[in-house]
């Protein structure tokens, strides 16, 4: 194991990560109307127009999901190295340090235990801000502890996905994180545990063929891209236009794919009435 | 008998190859006083055509030894490296297909059924590409939708219920990206198998035989063994995808540059401990040798059979489970 520079780590200043272009007003990408961009942010990222869900990271989702101040991070010490010594057009290590800078985070995922409306959970929120929320050794490493402290400890695990599939830069080793983490669900399904899996815009590759779409409930946010393969790649395979809406969270409800298109707003309300049901 | 040549780096050969052929090759009927001596060439080949035979063998077993990964994926790729049913039919006397995922329809992408391997009986499972045209459409090119996985689950299940061993064979670019297997749920179907696989309880194993492409090869290997053929490769992503995106063109620079970066041959993948055994192929690569390639294949499947056989088929997950739980490198500074 290599011995990572906490000095160099502490260096990293968190900054916001660039969800939308900077500056006191935005276009909405939805309605094309000019909203505020406080307003916006109080307003759970949503437009006030019209209600298009914006993307957000993991610090963000984990402050909208659980009760103020009860988010204990676990595991947030693991690494990522690099073990192919991977470089494209640059190297891996120099692409990460990227990240780690624009973000404050060191990787893309946050795990921990925390209260949703009072009931204890064991929650993972991907972080699409960090190298897309792709799954790397550590993304995969990091889940799977946390569905296997779900286990030991009959916690309800919610995981928040949004990621652009697999990390590249880790090869066949990020490959086997989607039999890591779905290995790992099968014990916890086994144990009787209760998975809540949300889907974010967007859910696709090697993130939605493993852990994301095991969810004993499935809820997705409206509008969210989730899917196998990518809109581009299904184009240039099939050399025909795709549907209006295909691959959306709508389209994925009409297909019996997820049990139900969850607005913002009610997600606190609907994970923690799902909880009611079927939590141990 | 000549291959045919799509490889680039077998150019070389291809100049040695007609040589020999025109050795070989009877004397033309006309020229009578020839006759006899064709006879006697047949015979005995002349010392000329021995020593061209030897050159060939030792510049085939050079290129072969120095493959560059790129090269690799060429290999695996060859338009007459025997596919899933060649396999099946050099190593089954009797394979009884089982077709249909029992919901949807049957994806001839993916093929399953009980067969002996040696004297094993067990379920055969695997990506088939199709050989000729109409085949390689039907087939999707070895691309499976949702019912293709559903299918291999199904008989898995069976397999399981029966206390029959299972044996996958991995050969696939990738699961099909199109509308219709969208809309069945892909990612739910492969999702689902990972799951289901690593609890299985009876012995699985699974041999990559040509193309290991990401989450539609896994789809089907999530075993207690894994092995490659020594000239196929494995991985997150095709070399031209990866190079498309971070290098952002896929040509012949870019592509050996992803297949190397990418670590993607068998040797590779051993090192990386994503599979246990390389099982090697005769010089050349298993299109120039099938039979050849078919009994390394069963010496393999035999002996990890074998072995798994012995175990208590309860034990089974919890050990394909600490085998894939070990996978990942990151590095974790002593917990304080």
């Amino acid at each position: 194991m290599t011995q990572v520079d906490s000095k160099a780590l502490a260096e990293l200043k968190p900054t916001r990560p660039t969800r939308v272009p900077e500056g006191l007003w935005l276009r909405c990408p939805a309605c094309a109307a000019m909203i505020y961009r406080k307003q916006m942010e109080a307003n759970l990222h949503l437009c006030p127009e019209c209600q298009h869900h914006f993307r957000i990271g993991a610090n963000e989702r984990v402050r909208q999901l659980v009760d103020d101040g009860t988010f204990e991070p676990m595991f947030a010490d693991l690494r990522t190295t690099d073990p192919l010594k991977f470089k494209d057009l640059k190297p891996y290590t120099e692409r990460l340090a990227a990240e780690q800078k624009k973000t404050g985070q060191i990787e893309g995922v946050q795990t921990g235990r925390a209260f949703i409306k009072g009931r204890p959970a064991m929650l993972a929120c991907l972080d699409l801000t960090f190298f897309m929320g792709t799954l790397s050794s550590v993304v995969g490493e990091k889940i799977t502890r946390a569905i296997e402290h779900a286990t030991e400890h009959d916690l309800p695990l919610v995981i928040v996905s949004c990621s652009g599939g697999a990390r590249m830069q880790e090869s066949g080793l990020s490959l086997m994180q989607m039999a890591k983490t779905s290995a790992a669900l099968a014990r916890f399904d086994e144990a009787g545990g209760l998975f809540i899996s949300v889907l974010t815009d967007p859910t696709t590759g090697g993130v939605s063929a493993s852990f994301a779409m095991l969810g004993d409930v499935i809820f997705a946010e409206p509008k969210a891209l989730i899917g196998f393969a990518g809109p581009r790649v299904i184009q240039q395979t099939i050399r025909q236009e795709l549907p209006e809406g295909f691959q959306t969270a709508e389209f994925l409800l009409e297909a019996g794919l997820i049990d139900r298109v969850v607005a913002r707003p009610e997600l606190r309300n609907e994970i923690a009435r799902v909880i009611d049901y079927a939590g141990k | 008998m000549p291959i045919a040549y799509a490889l680039e780096f077998e150019k070389p050969l291809a100049e040695l190859e007609s040589q020999i052929q025109a050795l070989e090759a009877p004397a033309p009927a006309p020229a009578a006083a020839a006759a006899p001596a064709a006879a006697a060439a047949a015979a005995a080949p002349s010392a000329e055509l021995l020593a061209l035979r030897a050159q060939h063998r030792e510049l085939l077993r050079k290129i072969y030894a120095n493959l560059t990964p790129w090269e690799t994926v060429r290999v695996a790729r060859h338009p007459r490296r025997p596919q899933f049913r060649d396999y099946v039919k050099m190593l089954c006397k009797d394979f009884c297909e089982l077709h249909g995922d029992r919901r949807f329809g049957d994806d001839p992408a993916i093929v399953t059924g009980f067969g002996r391997i040696g004297a094993i009986k067990c379920l055969l499972v695997g990506h088939h590409k199709g050989r000729d045209t109409d085949e390689k459409l039907r087939c999707h090119f070895g691309c499976a939708h949702p019912e293709g996985y559903r299918k291999a689950l199904l008989k898995m299940t069976l397999a399981e219920k029966f206390g029959l061993p299972i044996v996958t064979f991995v050969d696939t670019p990738g699961a099909y990206p199109g509308l219709g297997a969208e809309q069945r749920g892909q990612a739910e179907a492969i999702a689902v198998n990972l799951r289901e696989m690593s609890r299985l309880e009876t012995p699985i194993v699974s041999i990559v035989i040509g193309e290991g492409g990401s989450g539609g090869a896994l789809g089907i290997a999530v075993a207690d063994r894994v092995a490659m053929l020594e000239h196929a490769w494995y991985s997150v992503i095709s070399p031209e995808g990866c190079a498309a995106i971070l290098w952002k063109v896929a040509n012949e620079k870019t592509n050996t540059e992803a297949a190397t970066a990418l670590n993607l041959t068998a040797r590779d993948n051993k090192k990386l401990g994503i599979i246990d055994d390389v099982i090697p192929e005769p010089v050349g690569g298993a299109h120039r040798d099938p039979a050849a390639t078919a009994a390394n294949i069963e010496k393999w499947i035999v002996e990890n059979l074998q072995e798994l056989r012995r175990l208590k088929r309860s034990g089974l997950p919890a050990r394909r489970y600490d085998r894939f739980r070990k996978l990942g490198d990151f590095a974790e500074p002593r917990a304080r």
